[in-house]
């Protein structure tokens, strides 16, 4: 049989942050570039993201902040992927972060951060580079 | 058996892989499948299609919640579109569905349809096999769209819904052909809006044109609801209910239910198995390039030669 295996990404925006446009913009240059996007939408809480993740099976979380709770959520879905046996997912995150929080949210495990202005294609680029579908 | 023993325990994370290596047709998940299939066969499947937007996955969400209240485990699964452009699709269904994430007792799936027609994906009824097999008491199939073919829900559940919106009217005609033979319940969703009575008696009548329909004994019920405000959903569980006891009523209804089942199952497997093996086989040989290269100089007419490469094929095999 022919196996295809296919890139699955969830997009999720934790916390009560309401900024969804960027996040939507994501997941839509995600599906061009043909993978299967998973979206949760708002108000997510860090347990409902990593439960969603796994139940989904997906290779790539993308977490969306606009709203300054990053430095509380981010570590958590870290955490939480951890205690669940399931960091072998990838993490990155997008939206607006203090100059000084990337280093640090890198440093625990953030694969990657990217704030306005990044071009799609880059954005797609680093999934392609970086995530593998689990084999 | 490893795998099969963790998917009957109930593990999530096995679970979840195990629909993934379905989904990207992972030869070895045929066989967990192999293994599982003795502990299928015990949940009830609901299926539940409509146009876009008519709000499947709002009704679904609350029929999980009225489900719970009652004890009982559920599995969803809920399908999109791939796009024929990018072959990526965006799994929208979860939004409307997530308050359930943190239970224990749910288990919600998001599946693209990766080119396959029908409404479904060729990997659902083995993923019903699964969830099934990891116990849920219901499993509930979202599927996308409604066309014309899209009923293959029917096939793979005991109880189909068919779920519309008022003022489609005129659209309901066009779906006459396609969709509304194969309700065995009608759901007038968004009632809130006006018009809904309109439409449950344009419903009724097509209904009663089709007389056929009620050879079994099961007239559909049409009803309403309002899925944002969980208005109407109490009744749709008991008409699902309903139509259980009306498919278990006599020993007869069961076997052709099962008869139909197995069928349809073992049609779409062997239909599966033909296009990716011995398809595959085919466009790799030699024969078939030759054969490519002959009717590009128009030496052979392509008629022929497709029958000189199938009937040679089907000879072999029957050796
Ligand atoms: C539009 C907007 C709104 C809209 C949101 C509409 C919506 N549904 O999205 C409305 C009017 C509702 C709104 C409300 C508020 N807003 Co406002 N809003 C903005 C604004 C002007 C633009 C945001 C936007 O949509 N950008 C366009 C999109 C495409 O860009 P983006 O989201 O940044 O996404 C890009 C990247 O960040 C990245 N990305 C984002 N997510 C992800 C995810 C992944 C996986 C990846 C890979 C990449 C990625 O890629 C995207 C494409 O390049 C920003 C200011 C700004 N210049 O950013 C303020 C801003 C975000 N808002 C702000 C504030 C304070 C608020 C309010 C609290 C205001 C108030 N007091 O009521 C409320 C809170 C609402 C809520 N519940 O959260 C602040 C946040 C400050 C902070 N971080 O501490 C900002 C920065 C304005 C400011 N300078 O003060 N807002
Ligand atoms: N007014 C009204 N709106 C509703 C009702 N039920 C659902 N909706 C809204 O209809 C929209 C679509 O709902 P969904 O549940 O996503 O519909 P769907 O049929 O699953 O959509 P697709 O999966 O995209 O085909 C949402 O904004 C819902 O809030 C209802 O009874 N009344
Ligand atoms: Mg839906």
């Amino acid at each position: 049989m022919n196996q295809k295996r296919k890139i699955r990404i969830l997009v999720a925006k934790p916390g009560l942050d309401g900024h969804d446009r960027g996040s939507r913009i994501i997941a839509r240059a995600y599906r061009d570039a043909g993978f299967e996007v998973v979206y949760t939408g708002l108000h997510q809480t860090p347990e409902e993201v990593v439960q969603a993740a796994i139940q989904e099976d997906v290779d790539m979380i993308g977490l969306s902040s606009l709203a300054g709770a990053h430095m509380y959520l981010f570590p958590r879905v870290l955490e939480l992927l951890k205690e669940n046996g399931a960091d072998d997912i990838v993490v990155c995150g997008g939206g607006i972060f203090p100059e000084e929080d990337i280093p640090k949210l890198k440093k625990i495990g953030i694969k990657e951060i990217f704030t306005p202005g990044t071009p799609l294609g880059e954005v797609v680029n680093w999934v392609e580079e970086n995530v593998k579908p689990r084999s | 058996m490893v795998i099969a023993e963790k998917i009957i325990s109930g593990d999530i994370r096995a679970v979840a892989r195990l629909i993934r290596d379905i989904d990207d047709t992972v030869p070895e998940a045929r066989e967990v499948l192999k293994d599982l299939y003795p502990y299928t066969g015990k949940a009830y499947v609901v299926g539940i299609t409509g146009a876009p937007g008519v709000g499947k996955s709002t009704l679904v969400d609350q029929m999980i919640a009225h489900l719970r209240k009652a004890k009982k485990t559920v599995g969803v699964l809920a399908v999109d579109p791939t796009s024929p452009f990018s072959g990526g699709a965006i799994l929208g269904d979860r939004v409307r569905m997530q308050r359930h994430s943190m239970d224990e007792g749910v288990f919600i799936r998001s599946m693209a349809t990766r080119g396959y027609f029908g409404g479904l994906t060729q990997s659902t009824r083995s993923a019903i096999d699964v969830l099934d097999a990891m116990g849920k008491d219901y499993i509930i199939v979202e599927t996308v769209g409604v066309g014309q073919d899209e009923i293959d829900i029917v096939r793979s559940a005991h109880t189909t819904i068919i779920t519309l919106v008022p003022g489609m009217g005129d659209d309901i005609q066009a779906l006459k052909a396609g969709i509304l033979e194969v309700g065995d319940i009608f759901v007038i969703n968004k009632a809130d809006r006006e018009g809904a009575d309109r439409t449950i008696n344009d419903i009724r009548l097509m209904i009663e044109m089709d007389e056929k329909r009620y050879k079994d004994g099961w007239k559909p019920p049409i009803l309403t609801a309002q899925a944002v405000f969980d208005k109407g959903v109490k009744e749709i569980l008991g008409e699902i209910e309903n139509h259980r006891k009306h498919l278990l009523s006599s020993k007869q209804m069961q076997s052709i239910f099962k008869y139909e089942k197995a069928r349809n199952d073992l049609v779409e497997m062997i239909k599966d198995r033909i296009v990716s093996d011995v398809l595959a086989d085919i466009i790799h040989s030699r024969e078939f390039e030759e054969a490519l290269q002959l009717i590009m100089e128009r030496k052979i007419d392509p008629y022929t030669a497709c029958d000189n490469i199938v009937l040679k094929k089907i000879k072999k095999g029957n050796k």
